[in-house]
């Protein structure tokens, strides 16, 4: 229940928390969209020879929502896994590591994948 | 007072019951499982990074990782990843649809949670087919 003065305030007693609730359903809706995409594209793709993969990707339109899908699933998926973690994991310092991890997980996975992609584009 | 609340926190107290005396429910079960597809689709994306880090590599590569998906328990392994993906978007959709405050009663939480799973599988099973018939392979079992 959001009272006239919690609006008015935007946020309840935490201070904070309601932007990882917002990122999370914004990343949903931006996934609702792109992960279909990305899932015909694979599935037209696959066992295609690596010049017509490269030719395909490297079409801007392509490459651009291969980018912004990647970027929207790692955000999504760390806020996911931090949940999970902040859920099971009691112990103060086995869960800071393995927040710290999955951040390294999420972005580094983004790295790879985005790296690829421009690889691609522009590798000639 | 203080000496009290020790004494109340230092005994043994019952937890209240948890997920070992409930008989599952389907909502609870698909709630599970939104889990865990989650956590599946989490460590999945690395196959994505990994088949566009192949493809970007070369293609004598690309061939050896194609190569690896194309085998059984490569396919295996991509209709899991597809069924999780369609089952955890089922599921968000349905997270979206309680996030406005509607179909929280039992019998729309219910009808909501089954259709997740049916749903879920009966799409898995279309794209596959689809798939299979797209590449040729239903034509090569004839």
């Amino acid at each position: 229940m959001i009272t006239p003065l919690k609006r008015a305030r935007g946020l309840g007693s935490a201070k904070e928390g309601p932007e990882h609730f917002m990122r999370q359903r914004l990343t949903a809706a931006l996934n609702l969209v792109l992960v279909p995409f990305a899932v015909g594209l694979i599935a037209t793709l696959a066992g295609a020879d690596l010049s017509a993969v490269k030719a395909t990707i490297a079409r801007p339109i392509v490459a651009i929502l291969l980018i912004a899908l990647v970027l929207s699933i790692a955000v999504h998926m760390r806020i996911g896994m931090q949940v999970v973690i902040e859920d099971y994991v009691h112990d103060e310092g086995a869960k800071m590591l393995l927040l710290l991890a999955n951040t390294v997980f999420a972005f580094g996975v983004a790295a790879i994948a985005i790296f690829a992609v421009l690889k691609l584009s522009f590798g000639g | 007072m203080a000496e009290a609340s020790s004494r109340h926190a230092a005994r043994e107290r019952p937890l209240s019951p948890h997920l070992q005396i409930y008989r599952p429910e389907i909502n609870m079960v698909m709630s599970v499982f939104h889990r865990l597809t989650g956590i599946a689709l989490y460590f999945g994306a690395l196959l994505l990074a990994w088949w566009l880090f192949a493809a970007a590599t070369g293609p004598q590569y690309f061939a050896f990782v194609n190569g690896l998906f194309a085998t059984w328990p490569g396919m295996i392994v991509l209709v899991g990843y597809t069924w999780a993906l369609i089952h955890h978007m089922l599921g968000g959709l349905r997270h979206f649809v309680w996030d406005t405050g509607s179909s929280l009663d039992v019998a729309s939480v219910d009808v909501l949670s089954w259709a997740t799973i049916i749903l879920s599988l009966l799409l898995t099973a279309a794209l596959w087919l689809y798939i299979a018939v797209e590449r040729g392979w239903v034509a090569a079992w004839q």
